[in-house]
């Protein structure tokens, strides 16, 4: 009886210690890539990676890291990926490969999740050396890495360790051979370099996600956005979009607002025609999966007059009397249509009461340089008119999306100032 | 859209965009009403067809901005949100990279023009410039004659023996700011004018490197910051409102801003 207690207490005491030393020491035997070094393929494979996006603070030398990164456990900030002693200086392709494909440092360190080595994991060993030369050719900045600042335990290693223990296992993309070579460089992409899943997967409450193709969407929480569901097309779902329309929105920016502008601006506007299409079709392809719809706020025929009345005085002269929009001289949409808008009716009002308050305008890219944009109206309309103009667009125009509440728009209004 | 009956002025939305009623008011209303039949006729037999483009300009581009900076960004009504018609081009590019790179710190505003090129922020920037529109009347100042004089001697002069140079060194002889990148200080409100140097002195707001403003303003004292806002928000401005083509004598501080 006795023995068993103390095997019990050394089992209870060994389990951090094996925990973390099973994260750290996990089995790789990838071999170095023979291709020949090719600084514009490592280029073009950052840039779908938006590696520069994170790794580069407001206004802040590129790629010189120390980037804000708001999550539910506390403020990461991103470390500096140029070759310099405070960055990736001295930094071996193996170091390189080891941080993408096992989410580790090159001392042996677990990295925080807000690395998305779900997905950097599925990089090649090739693409992984591509942009590893890459980096190395980058002027040096000198920006030594600011500390993480998380809560209580979240950023112990023991922590991390125990979150890759339930949601990360080190892999290699898997060519679906039902698919064509399209689809799979779609998918490889998609969940691998662009990382679509670190926003657009449903997270639980320890911010794990069902791996690299989840892609159920959620609140980001920190930033107030909600990355809407990919699998759904009431959502975000582009399974019932033209192939040219997805190609608009992952090119040209048409439609994309907030955080999905950044991923235009910093990733997609850069694919190349072949990989264009291929995550077009890849996303296309997802499969069709309804999201839950919770239940709105208690109908109100009041605050839906209110709604429609601000309707008329702020939003008709550029969205039109009936929600149709406006299209611009080349019959693109320069205000989006209302009536029949996916923003406006998605399961949360999240994104649509951040651009009432916020405005906002799609980003300035070659194929679409000089967007029309939208004012802010957060000075204009108090949470209450708030409320009533989003239960109106919401529950108006042939949606029933539910109405939303004041505090609805205040719990949001919170959510988006946290950052 | 133009059929719908004007809103009651009191009721005016801040936030003014050109539908056409604007032009319409300001007509004879015997005109103004067979115009508006007759264009009523024309948008609704062209919006059952298909809707009208939007006019492919920059004023249309800008009505993004002129919610909060007022009708072609003549400044808000409540002097927060400050003028930009007819600021120089530069300045306003300057401010607008400022907002979206973080030297500048305003939510709304750096969030609003993150996704914009560099080309179509210069764009925006000569739109407003270019505007040649009246200023409002000056606010009437509430200090004492001798605190304004001294204000004013400050403006005019600076006060060499502290290192402090005279506003009109690089704000131009009158006021007005010179090209391309040194903004006029008169038309705007004390509020927005005291808002700005303070922060300057918290680095809530920064310049391109050397920031001369910032040593200014955290060389001078709250009292002289208040006498000298007074007297700028105070002026009426000049017969020639416009920047002055260039500074006219030598910058007298290294300023990253300056040619």
């Amino acid at each position: 009886m006795k023995r068993w207690l103390i095997a019990a207490v050394i089992a209870v005491l060994a389990a951090p210690w094996a925990l973390l030393a099973w994260q750290r020491h996990l089995p790789d035997a990838t071999p170095p890539s023979t291709a020949p070094v090719d600084l514009k393929r490592g280029a073009y494979l950052a840039a779908i990676g938006n590696c520069a996006g994170c790794h580069t603070a407001r206004g802040g030398e590129r790629l010189a890291g120390g980037r804000a990164i708001p999550t539910p456990f506390g403020t990461v900030f991103s470390p500096n990926l140029t070759p310099d002693a405070t960055g990736l200086g001295g930094w071996s392709a193996d170091d390189f490969w080891r941080a993408l494909h096992l989410g580790q440092s090159r001392d042996g360190r677990l990295l925080v999740p807000a690395h998305p080595v779900t997905n950097t994991t599925l990089v090649t060993r090739e693409d992984a050396d591509a942009l590893h030369a890459w980096l190395q050719a980058q002027p040096p900045v000198s920006a030594p890495h600011r500390e993480h600042q998380l809560r209580g335990l979240y950023g112990s290693q023991l922590a991390i360790a125990a979150w890759r223990a339930l949601y990360f296992r080190p892999g290699a993309y898997q060519p679906d051979p039902a698919h064509d070579s399209g689809w799979n460089r779609g998918a490889y992409l998609s969940q691998g370099l662009a990382h679509c899943s670190a926003c657009h997967a449903g997270r639980d409450a320890l911010g794990g996600d069902r791996g690299a193709a989840d892609f159920r969407g959620g609140l980001l929480a920190g930033i107030g956005w909600v990355a809407p569901s990919l699998l759904d097309p009431l959502e975000a779902g582009v399974q019932r979009w033209s192939a040219d329309a997805v190609k608009r929105l992952l090119r040209d920016g048409h439609g994309a607002h907030g955080p999905m502008a950044e991923v235009v601006l910093g990733s997609t506007a850069a694919l190349d025609d072949a990989d264009l299409a291929a995550m077009t079709a890849y996303l296309r392809a997802l499969p069709e999966q309804a999201v839950a719809r919770p239940e709105g706020a208690e109908p109100s025929p009041r605050r839906r007059e209110r709604g429609a009345s601000l309707y008329r005085d702020h939003c008709a002269a550029c969205h039109g009397a009936n929600g149709e929009g406006r299209p611009d001289a080349s019959g693109a949409p320069a205000y989006p249509a209302l009536a029949g808008s996916r923003t406006v009716a998605q399961a949360s009002a999240a994104n649509l009461i951040r651009l009432i308050e916020r405005g906002g305008f799609a980003p300035a890219t070659p194929g679409h340089p000089r967007p029309y944009g939208m004012p802010p109206f957060a000075g204009v309309l108090a949470a209450d008119d708030l409320a009533a103009l989003a239960s109106h667009l919401r529950e108006g125009f042939g949606h029933h999306a539910g109405e939303v509440d004041t505090v609805e728009v205040l719990r949001l209004r919170a959510a988006a100032s946290a950052r | 859209m133009l059929g719908g009956s004007p809103p009651p002025e009191t009721l005016k939305p801040l936030i003014d965009y050109p539908t056409g009623g604007g032009t319409l008011r300001a007509m004879p209303s015997l005109l103004r009403t067979a115009l508006a039949t007759g264009l009523l006729t024309l948008t609704g037999a062209a919006h059952a067809a298909e809707p009208v483009p939007v006019p492919d300009t920059l004023a249309q581009r800008a009505l993004a901005c002129t919610g909060c900076h007022g009708k072609e960004g003549r400044a808000a009504p409540d002097g927060y949100y400050p003028r930009l018609a007819g600021k120089p081009a530069g300045y306003l590019y300057n401010q607008l990279l400022n907002f979206r790179d973080g030297r500048r710190d305003y939510g709304l505003m750096s969030e609003l023009i993150a996704p914009l090129s560099d080309a179509y922020l210069k764009e925006l920037a000569g739109h407003f410039a270019s505007l040649d529109l009246p200023y409002p009347p000056p606010q009437p100042p509430t200090l004492a004659a001798p605190e304004l004089a001294r204000a004013e001697a400050l403006v005019r002069n600076g006060e060499p023996a502290r290192k402090l140079p005279a506003c009109i060194a690089c704000h131009g002889e009158r006021l007005t700011g010179s090209q391309p990148a040194v903004p006029g200080l008169l038309g705007l409100s004390r509020d927005y004018l005291n808002g700005q140097l303070g922060a300057w002195r918290s680095g809530q707001r920064r310049a391109q490197a050397p920031d001369c403003m910032e040593k200014i303003a955290r060389a001078l004292t709250d009292a002289e910051i208040n006498a000298v806002t007074q007297f700028l928000a105070g002026q009426p401005l000049p017969a020639d409102p416009h920047p002055a083509a260039a500074l006219a004598t030598p910058a007298p501080m290294r300023c990253g801003v300056l040619p």
